[in-house]
């Protein structure tokens, strides 16, 4: 600072452009901010004078700086006081200036005061939203409630993230470049936030009346659908019983969002895209978490109960059948193969 | 005036004696003697306290703190309604935890990325980023606790679990089975519901009354997680 002033120091309106706005700063705050019980020199309360004080300030501001380094801090008092005050304050101006500046900034991005209304909600409401989403309302003629919050489908996505674990824990699910936590959190999130966003995207392009938030919370309650059927297919391995949940209450749910979105949309095109859309990839999402991650569980039921083999779990049991002269149990070769189809499987 | 305007500037004599020692020889008039001493506590207190931190032997620090957290941890024990845990937060029973658990977690064989079991680095960001989403979440509840406080209580409520960690490690020295089976299930469900029982007891003070419910429920899942990952652990 001291090498950069004594330069501009030389007359006050040859202060150069990086002084140019701290120097504004000084003009109309500088007398506010020294006291001007301080002084000994009573003629300092004008605003000549206080012009005359700066560029004196200035010009000595490389000795101020050397005697107010040995000063103690408690001192403020006195002839040498007085100018190491002086330098001190304007120091300490410079300090404030660039502090109130950084917390503006901060505080502009890294408010989460911002999202605060997003979270006022009751538990009541929330209970109330959660078994809502899962009636579907016939009246499309007039756009339909959204409420927009992010409490509810927040907490939906966690506790399918952790539906999701329990799920790939109970089938020994491997994972080989990735972990299980981060699998589970990136499949839910990136749906729920990859598919708002898609969706908008679409309904942007068909002049459907929603916005990003509702589209956010509107698929988040839908998830309360597939958090269900997940929870009760992962513990109990029926196939039959998967089929009949995921129509039931996955459709449940779809056709909710479908009606929402019927509702807030005009022209049958328009509405035939965006619902198709959502419907697919609502109902093709419960599917592949049920199938993706519970692979091995149904591979070794089929073993147990005979050759009740759903269509995907064709490819490993055509090895024993090719490799009839190796000498490896065919047991060891089957539960490898089904190893590395969960492994390709998962990628 | 010149007196006082003289004395407190000599910048020797300002550190052996309190400033404005010289104010109280003045008197503003003959019936009315103004006595006193006007001295500046602050300063030099302060910087006597924390010189006096800085010059003790390293040992006494580490005891000081070690104390303090075991403090915490037998509030975390036994929880009562409480506010040592607050008031005087600190971040290294977490961290302690979070490191002993993360460590127990280990399967120690030479390819453990190839089973599903989580990784070091994998426990510890779901137990901090945990933490963090749920105080998050608190404070746009509308709850009024600090960042690190919650963090803070977080942690330590991670202890319950950290002893079921122990003891599933040592029953599955034992032969396994059903019966190991549960009675691991058993003391992760206990321990579970032990750190549900303390986190509410230090934080639900600090939520709007009708709001308890919405700022429990993300502590459940979390402990759940972590409850889950222990569960799960097989050597």
């Amino acid at each position: 600072m001291a090498t950069t002033a004594a330069p501009a120091g030389g007359a006050r309106n040859g202060a150069g452009p990086e002084w140019g706005g701290f120097e504004e700063n000084i003009q109309g705050g500088g007398s506010a901010v020294i006291d001007m019980e301080n002084m000994d020199d009573t003629s300092g309360s004008s605003f000549e004078d206080m012009g005359e004080l700066h560029q004196r300030l200035r010009e000595e501001e490389v000795d101020a700086d050397a005697a107010a380094a040995e000063e103690e801090d408690g001192e403020f008092l006195g002839m040498k006081g007085f100018k190491g005050q002086l330098s001190r304050q304007v120091a300490d101006q410079m300090w404030q200036a660039g502090k109130r500046q950084a917390s503006r900034a901060f505080s502009l991005y890294a408010n989460i005061d911002i999202l605060r209304p997003y979270f006022d909600v009751e538990p009541a409401q929330v209970r109330s939203r959660l078994l809502e989403s899962m009636i579907p309302i016939k009246m499309v003629n007039f756009p339909q409630k959204i409420a927009g919050e992010l409490y509810g489908p927040l907490m939906l996505v966690f506790t399918l993230v952790a539906i999701l674990l329990h799920g790939m824990k109970t089938s020994d699910t491997i994972i080989r470049e990735g972990t299980l936590m981060g699998t589970a959190i990136g499949t839910c999130f990136g749906y729920w936030l990859g598919v708002s966003s898609f969706i908008y995207f679409l309904a942007y392009l068909c002049n459907a009346q929603i916005t990003m938030l509702q589209m956010l919370a509107l698929l988040g309650y839908g998830l309360f659908g597939h958090c269900i059927v997940l929870f009760i297919t992962y513990n109990i391995h029926l196939h039959a019983l998967f089929y009949l949940f995921w129509l039931l209450v996955g459709g449940l749910s779809t056709l909710r969002m479908v009606a929402v979105l019927v509702s807030r949309t005009v022209g049958p095109t328009q509405r035939l895209l965006l619902c198709g859309t959502l419907a697919a990839l609502h109902m093709l999402f419960l599917l592949y978490l049920h199938f993706a991650y519970h692979k091995v569980v149904e591979g070794i039921l089929d073993t147990l109960e005979g050759p009740n083999i759903p269509p995907m779990q064709r490819v490993p049991r055509d090895i024993p059948a090719a490799l009839p002269a190796a000498r490896i149990p065919a047991t060891l070769l089957n539960a490898t193969a089904k190893a590395v189809a969960v492994t390709l499987q998962s990628h | 005036m010149a007196e006082a305007a003289e004395s407190p500037g000599d910048p020797v004599t300002a550190s052996s004696r309190p400033l404005f020692a010289g104010l109280s020889d003045i008197s503003i008039s003959q019936d009315i003697p103004v006595e006193g001493e006007i001295t500046i506590p602050m300063r030099s207190r302060i910087r006597e306290f924390d010189s006096s931190t800085l010059n003790e032997s390293v040992q006494n620090t580490v005891m000081r703190d070690l104390k303090a957290v075991g403090k915490k941890f037998m509030h975390v024990l036994y929880p009562r309604k409480s506010n040592t845990l607050l008031r005087d937060w600190d971040l290294w029973g977490p961290l302690i935890l979070c490191v002993t658990l993360a460590l127990m977690l280990q399967r120690g064989s030479v390819d453990s990325e190839k089973d599903g079991g989580p990784q070091f680095a994998e426990v510890f960001v779901i137990v901090w980023f945990g933490a963090v989403t749920i105080t998050l979440n608190s404070k746009l509840l509308g709850g009024n606790i600090s960042f690190f406080q919650s963090l803070c209580v977080l942690g330590y409520c991670i202890l319950p679990l950290t002893v079921a960690m122990l003891v599933c490690r040592l029953v599955l020295l034992a032969e396994p089975g059903p019966i190991n089976f549960m009675v691991r299930l058993f003391v992760v469900i206990v321990m579970f519901a032990w750190s549900i029982v303390a986190s509410t007891a230090f934080l639900a003070d600090s939520q709007p009354p009708n709001r308890k419910a919405l700022a429990v429920y993300p502590v459940f899942l979390f402990y759940f997680v972590i409850s889950w990952m222990i569960l799960t652990f097989t050597p």
